[in-house]
């Protein structure tokens, strides 16, 4: 296979001059990097919707006591779905179209390395989330278990259960080959001079988070394959009758798991640390210490996955040991927060949409970040554990904190990539109606957490209604607001409203993007840019 | 760290092949995991876990300077079709001292079943030093329809276990080797080996 991709990109260089395809093969051809990157943002906020709906079936069920809309088997199948949708066809999807679009951009390459293989994990995905949505019609129902998979629960699961696995099979291709692609190209095809630290942070971010992917995805690949064989081919491994365990499928699955979350924050990390000083007018404070806080906290990711499972059981010198492992994570995350909040110290601030969401994002995350570290505690995660106080905590980090992230890159690059600035009004909008919801969304499910309500229960006592129906009423807004959204990616991308933007877009960004025309032409940098003169790089001030 | 001169110190190729190569290689770790996993648990008894086949050269020599209270506790599995049982609440023993103890199982149902004992000993520090000379959890245990069993446990507790502990449980939980995907009704099951 790799045989084919690397003659393939041969192949494709000689047809570097005719442009786009037309009508449908450019995009199942697809093997321009800008192409590829903007098909994994389409889809991805396709999947947005369609997992955003699930969690206000969610909340509609939720919004007062008793049973409403949905039954309980219904409802699990829900919170199922919703997570891995979010998870593997919103989040991880949008990072790697970002990543598609601006690596190649940011390094000064043509392409990304392996063109025809990015095809391939692209399209892989459509086919995967096919295979997962198909679950829902099928006898049984779709998958209930929560999105973590346990046995021997998720064994109960219904004539989805092969399909639930080779779906997850599938997306850990397509991320690893995405992965694969990342990292080759960041190693083989950077700009002359551009040496790796001098890398812009988002090209850094994205090569640990590849790193953390081609390690992870196997594991849990691995994991769902030992489910699929205890159900169908006599193993045990995670069957007590049979000699295995269940709780050893906690350990892989977290092992995966932990490192999973950062994978899904650090490429958000690296967005936030282009555009906070874009619209300071300053360096990013401390890159080099940003890079090696980034590469600590995803060494660190390995060794803390038994967090999660602390009321497992376990002996007192491992909760020990994943307790503080966990808390050391804060050391890392502070620096990068501390070095943002240096970069906008006395710096020349507006605030644009792209920096209102990068600071919604840096706000709203540190919350998420500190009910982290109450989680972290283990003698108060016995309390916290499996409650909303979860959800608050794990939504705070992934909505607010990744997807604000997605959007904040979304605004910041739009110029670039379609040569006109989407409406700044609107924008505007969409953040303060986003961070008010999502505020009163999630905001409540601390004080309902802590009071005692579970997780992944369609009902409740009454003493929590109110909080429910303020995280409902919250969850209904936050969904309209993200219609402004694509409305204003709408009337930008495709009714070619908006004012023109000029190579720079922004005032005098840093970074080699900024120095192709709006839009980016179907091909840049067929030469390597000369970077020694001229052009700085982010951190050169 | 440098390449700064723009070329590529490894060709693409081979940087593909090997990034193809750890992750093929981190699916087999996953797997490597499983075997880990047993060796951690067996050593440090993680998880109360004991002894799984007969335990051998132990000598029994009672040290009756000391007394251990030992506790039982019987679970049977969700909707496992057992009654099951230990004959007597506790016990009184002395570390290095050879006991037995009965426990009693039935089969409620009318057709032919086989069960697997899992056993588990609290707290998980003294696991590593209950051993079991003869145990019903060693193997499966076949039952025909209504049948009522008395199975053995034969032990030793170590004499070098810890000080700070004076009281030991021993649990079971009975499972149905039934596998999730089978049908309840099905009366033949070919006997099952751990992995």
């Amino acid at each position: 296979m790799t045989t084919t991709t690397v003659d393939g990109h041969a192949d494709h260089d000689a047809h570097d001059d005719h442009g786009p395809a037309k009508g449908w093969r450019r995009w199942l051809y697809a093997t321009n990097h800008k192409d590829i990157g903007t098909m994994y943002l389409v889809f991805s906020l396709a999947m947005f919707f369609v997992g955003g709906f699930m969690a206000l079936i969610i909340r509609s069920e939720l919004f007062s006591p008793g049973l409403q809309f949905v039954d309980p088997a219904f409802f699990n199948q829900m919170t199922t779905m919703h997570a891995l949708i979010m998870v593997f066809g919103a989040v991880m999807p949008a990072f790697v179209g970002l990543a598609n679009w601006m690596i190649p951009m940011m390094i000064g390459a043509p392409d990304m390395a392996l063109p025809r293989m990015n095809n391939w994990s692209f399209w892989i995905l459509p086919v995967a989330f096919s295979i997962l949505g198909s679950t829902l019609f099928m006898p049984g129902g779709a998958p209930a278990s929560g999105w973590t998979m346990y046995p021997p629960l998720v064994l109960q699961t219904g004539d989805a259960f092969p399909f639930l696995i080779f779906s997850v099979h599938l997306m850990g291709l397509s991320s690893i080959m995405g992965a694969i692609n990342v990292i080759v190209t960041i190693i083989n095809m950077r700009a002359p001079d551009m040496t790796l630290l001098k890398m812009p942070m988002f090209v850094w971010t994205w090569l640990i988070t590849a790193y953390l992917l081609i390690a992870v995805m196997p594991v849990l690949a691995g994991a769902v394959t030992m489910l699929l064989t205890d159900q169908f081919f006599g193993t045990s491994f995670f069957l007590a009758a049979g000699g295995g365990d269940p709780v050893m499928f906690q350990h892989i699955f977290w092992f995966f798991g932990h490192p999973e979350v950062y994978i899904m924050i650090l490429p958000a990390f690296g967005v936030v640390s282009e555009i906070i000083p874009t619209f300071s007018r300053k360096a990013l404070f401390g890159h080099d210490s940003m890079v090696y806080a980034a590469s600590s906290i995803a060494f660190l990711s390995f060794i803390v996955w038994a967090h999660h499972m602390f009321t497992v059981g376990m002996p007192l010198t491992g909760q020990m040991f994943f307790m503080f492992a966990t808390m050391l994570i804060a050391v890392p995350t502070g620096v990068k927060v501390f070095n943002w909040m240096a970069t906008m110290w006395r710096g020349a601030m507006t605030f644009e949409t792209p920096m209102l969401f990068s600071l919604g994002f840096l706000f709203l995350f540190t919350i998420g970040g500190f009910s982290g570290l109450m989680l972290a505690i283990a003698p108060a995660d016995i309390q916290y554990h499996d409650s909303y106080f979860v959800v608050a905590h794990f939504h705070y980090v992934l909505v607010p904190g990744s997807i604000f992230a997605i959007m904040a890159a979304v605004y910041y690059w739009l110029p670039k990539w379609t040569g006109r600035f989407y409406d700044e009004r609107l924008g505007k909008l969409h953040f303060w109606a986003s961070t008010v919801f999502v505020n009163l969304t999630f905001f409540p499910m601390h004080f309902l957490g802590l009071a005692g309500m579970p997780r992944r229960i369609p009902d409740y006592s009454t003493q929590f209604t109110d909080f429910n129906a303020m995280a409902s009423v919250g969850a209904m807004g936050f969904g309209l607001s993200q219609l402004i959204f694509v409305w204003v990616l709408y009337k930008c991308c495709v009714g070619k409203k908006g004012v023109e933007a000029s190579a720079e877009v922004w005032e005098l960004p840093k970074g080699l993007e900024w120095t192709v025309p709006s839009p980016a032409p179907y091909h840049t940098f067929d030469t390597p840019p000369r970077v020694s003169g001229g052009v700085s790089f982010p951190h050169d001030g | 760290m440098s390449n700064s001169n723009n070329t590529p110190q490894i060709s693409t190729r081979s940087l593909t092949l090997r990034l193809l190569a750890l992750a093929v290689g981190m699916f087999g770790f996953g797997f490597l995991l499983v075997p880990l996993y047993d060796a951690f648990c067996e050593i440090t008894g993680f998880g109360g876990r004991t002894n799984e086949t007969a335990a051998t050269n132990v000598v029994a020599v009672a040290d009756t300077s000391r007394e251990i209270q030992l506790e039982f506790v019987t679970t049977v599995n969700q909707y496992a079709p057992w009654e099951f049982a230990s004959e007597s609440d506790g016990m009184t023993v002395n570390p290095g001292g050879m006991y037995e103890t009965w426990f009693v199982a039935t089969n409620l149902t009318n057709s032919h079943k086989i069960a697997q004992a899992v056993p588990s000993v609290a707290p998980q520090q003294a696991a590593t030093y209950f051993k079991k000379l003869d145990c019903f959890c060693f193997s499966n245990q076949s039952f025909e329809p209504g049948e009522r069993k008395r199975m053995p446990v034969r032990f030793v507790i170590d004499s070098d276990l810890p000080d700070y502990i004076d009281t030991i449980t021993l649990s079971y939980t009975f499972f149905d080797t039934a596998r999730p995907g089978d049908k309840p009704a099905d009366v033949e099951h070919p006997g099952h080996t751990s992995r």
